[in-house]
């Protein structure tokens, strides 16, 4: 036989976690199907996965007639990817510098740092819209985008990373000619690939999908993300029309289920070749 | 005017001094090897070298200059270090060019894409590409260029740190160690082949290992360090034939010099008593002997010195281990399989030292001057 046998431990283990899966990946599918249905299907007493009648394309003309979510999804991808730039520009300097360089207040960052992630956004939410406020920044990208511009996960991440780099490979850039700066975008940055993706991916499905900040500092539907669109709608009088609704959540999940299928390729080969080191 | 010098380094971590006042001079394209015993601080010593680590004390020079305050990226030295330290992301080509990239393009004319059409750009980069050419030819790479350092073997990626070391013409190469990962065989055919770059580039070279046949064999001057303190530089033959400190004689020759208890005879020889008891008198010395000097000749029972206790045959000559009669120590003797064919473990013998090769040292660890040929004492103290 060409292909191993299937022994009775590795069918089991494959069983759990299929069934793990399953369990997953089930709301999601849910959520599908009850976007394909059409409203009387819905709120029908029998469970059905598959709808008698497709109903996918109204629900879809229904929903972006309700939201203008063309808006949402380019709100969404200006503030994650804003987000994502400058959290990355932030903490790759700030990890190199606390993790290969010596110098007096390294251990009082550290100390910042460990602080920073104990405390969540919403211990400071309320004095930050505060502040916000009388800058004027209410309703704004800037408004959206700066509390989340130092991003202490991503310092600790990187940190853990580059603890890793061997120092000769370091002192090696310094004998060639390179500044730190040049050391952190030509050395440190080409060989932290798979840490960077995955901080990407954190990153992005954290604020593509938070509604806690956009709800505070966001009324004006101009600025709104994507959470904060289906929120308005589910809020909207109409109130029970689910399938709308669902697939509304569809298409503004789609682009991060998309992002995610590309990155993943990338993700599993930067960790199979920093694995082969 | 020396072409690189370090002078009076000192250097602690914490509360441990690593180097106490260590000065090397390299002339022009001077070889210099150091050498000493693990952890006695050369390759904190080559990092002050290089500008990666500032000196407690002391200062580093090229050509006269004063660079101890110039950092690692304004000094004009270039460095192999013994895990090669190679990009992981670029190919050996490009892992060679770097150091070029680095010092003779400019900001814009090292860009990814537009590098090539800033005005200049182009032709600087093909003398890049033309030099990384030449320098991976001459070390047998070329066929290398296009891989990465995953996809090579160690022999392979210390060409190519060697090659990127050499690439420009740097006021001084440092290397920790560069062989020292390599098996036997390479290392022996990689020496010979280091030696000959380094007379081809006239470079000063400050060369680091912990193994004597290495720095012996390579080396213009040897350099050896134990425990922070410069013990002592100078040829080869030197520092084998005449060590000035017993620390030198033990770490330098295999099998290890014999250091046998003796003492200074009022006529100023030396005098082997291998069964004196161990009083350090005022007259007590340590005796160094060269174990190609030892000398042994078969005797009776009845003035026998030492006994033999094994042999071990290297092809073209035969280590013999004898045993003491007083003291219980160990002494090696070199010779030709002829002079040890009568030899039999548990032969007596007695130790017979070539005229001269008695080197006689203090109880501090410090050389006195020549004695006179060595004497034993047969018998004394019995
Ligand atoms: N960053 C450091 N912090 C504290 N101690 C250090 C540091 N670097 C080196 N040392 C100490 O300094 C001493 C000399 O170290 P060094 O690396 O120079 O030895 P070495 O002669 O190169 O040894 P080896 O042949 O094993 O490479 C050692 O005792 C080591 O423990
Ligand atoms: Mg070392």
């Amino acid at each position: 036989m060409s292909a191993p046998a299937l022994s009775a431990g590795r069918a089991l283990r494959l069983a759990a976690l299929s069934a793990a899966a399953l369990v997953t990946v089930a709301p999601y599918l849910w959520m599908v199907s009850v976007a394909s249905k059409p409203r009387d299907e819905i709120f029908s007493s029998s469970l059905r996965l598959l709808p008698h009648r497709w109903a996918l394309l109204d629900n879809l003309r229904e929903a972006f007639h309700r939201v203008p979510i063309g808006t949402l999804l380019i709100n969404g991808a200006v503030v994650c990817g804003a987000i994502l730039v400058i959290q990355v520009a932030v903490a790759i300097p700030c990890a190199y510098a606390m993790a290969k360089l010596r110098f007096g207040a390294a251990r009082l960052m550290m100390g910042l740092v460990l602080l920073g992630l104990l405390v969540p956004i919403h211990a400071t939410a309320l004095p930050l819209y505060v502040a916000f406020r009388r800058l004027d920044l209410v309703n704004t990208y800037t408004g959206l985008v700066a509390p989340f511009s130092v991003s202490v996960f991503g310092i600790f991440l990187f940190l853990q990373f580059f603890r890793a780099l061997p120092d000769d490979l370091l002192d090696a850039a310094r004998l060639d000619g390179m500044s730190e700066a040049g050391i952190v975008a030509r050395v440190v940055v080409p060989n932290s690939w798979p840490a960077v993706t995955a901080f990407a991916i954190f990153s992005v499905v954290a604020h593509w999908n938070d509604l806690f900040w956009p709800l505070i500092v966001v009324t004006d539907n101009r600025v709104a993300t994507p959470p904060l669109g289906l929120f308005a709608f589910r809020a909207a009088e109409s109130g029970s029309d689910y399938g709308a609704l669902m697939a509304a959540t569809l298409v503004i999940t789609l682009p991060l289920v998309l992002a995610f299928l590309f990155a993943q390729r990338r993700f599993v080969e930067g960790i199979t070749m920093t694995g082969l080191k | 005017m020396s072409a690189f010098a370090l002078r009076d380094i000192a250097k602690a971590h914490g509360a441990q001094a690593v180097l106490k006042g260590v000065t090397i001079e390299a002339a022009e394209g001077e070889f210099i090897a150091l050498v000493g015993p693990s952890g006695c601080g050369k390759s904190t010593l080559l990092r002050i070298a290089a500008g990666l680590d500032r000196p407690d004390a002391g200062t580093v020079s090229m050509s006269g200059r004063d660079v101890t305050a110039v950092p690692a990226a304004g000094r004009d030295v270039a460095m192999v270090f013994q895990s090669y330290a190679l990009y992981p992301h670029l190919t050996a080509g490009q892992n060679i060019a770097v150091p070029l990239a680095m010092r003779e393009l400019s900001g814009a004319q090292r860009m990814p894409l537009l590098g090539p059409l800033v005005p200049g750009g182009r032709a600087r980069r093909a003398d890049i590409a033309r030099r990384v050419a030449a320098t991976a030819a001459s070390l047998r790479i070329d066929g290398l260029l296009d891989r990465k350092p995953g996809q090579m073997s160690g022999g392979q990626r210390q060409r190519v740190a060697l090659a990127r070391a050499m690439v420009r013409q740097p006021g001084a190469f440092l290397m920790d160690e560069p062989l020292s990962n390599l098996d036997a065989n390479l290392r022996v055919h990689a020496r010979g082949e280091i030696v000959e770059l380094h007379r081809r580039a006239g470079v000063p070279t400050l060369y680091v290992t912990h193994d004597q046949a290495e720095a012996l064999s390579m080396a213009d001057r040897v350099a050896v360090m134990i425990g922070g303190t410069l013990l002592q530089i100078g040829t080869p033959q030197a520092i084998y034939d005449d060590p000035a400190h017993v620390e030198v004689a033990r770490f330098v020759g295999n099998p290890r010099i014999n250091l046998l208890p003796g003492r200074l005879a009022a006529d100023g020889a030396a005098v082997l008593a291998p069964a004196a008891p161990q009083e350090a008198g005022p007259g007590s010395v340590t005796l160094g002997i060269r174990p190609e000097a030892l000398g042994l000749r078969a005797c009776g029972p009845e003035v026998a010195a030492a006994a033999v206790s094994r042999l071990e045959f290297l092809g073209s000559e035969v280590l013999v281990f004898v045993r003491l009669a007083g003291s219980g120590e160990e002494a090696v003797a070199k010779m030709s399989p002829a002079a040890a064919a009568g030899l039999r473990p548990g032969c007596p013998v007695a130790l017979a030292p070539a005229p001269g090769a008695a080197l006689a040292f203090a109880a501090d660890g410090a050389r006195l001057p020549a004695p006179a040929p060595a004497r034993i004492a047969a018998g004394a103290g019995r």
